[in-house]
């Protein structure tokens, strides 16, 4: 069986849409190396570097969602919940950078647009709701795996509505814009509920072997941490 | 040390996850490719033989020669190994390249 691109291919979207989001893509990367550098420290930085090894390699796992259609974890969540949301939208936009250029997945002209669905649009949806869902579920394995479920499902479908405005603002072909909605909304809630489990499943396990390395289990607080560790100061 | 651990265990269940799962998973188009190919009708060579849809617009991509191309090795043709092969090498890289850039953006700062 041959495994084949699993992101949007050159020619889809037209060359000034591509331009567009090249340069949002770029303007959102450059925010969250900014913001990433505050995150980073000399425990983070390796385990970054693992969460970005490991979406590249779950994403090469295609999962049957409906006969004769496939998905494959985004990783938006995981990402989100293990190393934080500017650290994890580096992360994703990593593994689209290697896919790329290295195994011709996702056309070097679609990269802006890529990108900004996976690595922009679906990490940020996660992140605001597992933040939100962290402060009504209870922060052990249990409560973070359901977040992990949770987050991944709206955040998949988001993502891909992301793409869906990407065709409205420049698609090749003249095709019924609701029709194609309604068909990436559909498929993608199937998707997402794959991308659930398996990041429920992985965080479920990290909270349960190296709850410090969590990201979302340390930062993701009623109050900021800051507060108290005035006190002291 | 338990971090190390941590670190290794990790990137071998990532090796086994892109070295030797990866050739069990699905050859169905994924959701994005799905609707990409919705209106059309193809072929059992998948070739499109009529009605309109995204996927005729389809460029070729410009690394599609690249020796890792479509996650496989150019030049091996057991199945298997060609796409084991280039999952552990895109792990190895993937880890290498994300690994080296959050090391040099990391706080210098000793807490």
């Amino acid at each position: 069986m041959d495994t084949q691109a699993m992101h949007i291919a050159n020619g889809i979207i037209n060359g000034p849409v591509s331009a567009i989001f090249v340069v949002v893509a770029v303007a959102g990367l450059a925010v969250c190396v900014r913001k990433a550098k505050t995150d980073l420290d000399d425990r983070l930085a390796p385990m970054a570097g693992l969460v970005a090894a490991f979406i590249f390699a779950v994403q090469m796992l295609n999962f049957q969602v409906l006969p004769g259609v496939s998905g494959h974890l985004l990783g938006g969540t995981l990402a989100v919940i293990l190393v934080g949301p500017w650290v994890g939208a580096l992360c994703v936009s990593t593994v689209l950078i290697v896919q790329c250029l290295l195994f011709a997945d996702g056309g070097l002209t679609a990269i802006g647009l890529n990108i900004t669905n996976m690595a922009l649009i679906g990490t940020a949806a996660a992140y605001v709701l597992v933040a939100a869902l962290l402060r009504i579920l209870p922060k052990n394995p249990g409560g973070l795996g359901a977040t992990a479920f949770i987050a991944s499902i709206i955040g998949v479908v988001v993502a891909a509505m992301g793409f869906v405005l990407q065709y409205a603002l420049g698609g090749t072909t003249e095709l019924s814009l609701t029709g194609i909605a309604a068909t990436m909304a559909g498929v993608h809630v199937l998707i997402g509920v794959g991308e659930g489990l398996i990041a429920a499943t992985t965080v479920v396990t990290v909270a349960r072997v190296r709850p410090d390395l969590v990201y979302a289990l340390r930062h993701f607080r009623k109050l900021p941490a800051t507060t108290t560790a005035k006190v002291t100061a | 040390m338990r971090k190390r651990l941590f670190l290794i265990g990790g990137l071998l269940v990532a090796l086994l996850l892109a070295g030797v799962v990866s050739s069990f998973a699905s050859g169905s188009p994924d959701g994005l490719d799905h609707a990409a190919r919705e209106g059309c009708t193809f072929d059992a060579d998948d070739n499109i033989t009529g009605g309109t849809c995204m996927a005729q617009q389809e460029g070729e991509h410009q690394l599609g020669d690249s020796p890792l191309a479509d996650y496989g090795i150019k030049g091996i043709d057991n199945e298997y190994v060609s796409t084991g092969l280039s999952g552990v090498l895109g792990v190895l890289v993937t880890f290498a390249v994300g690994g080296g850039l959050f090391w040099v953006l990391r706080r210098r700062d000793k807490v």
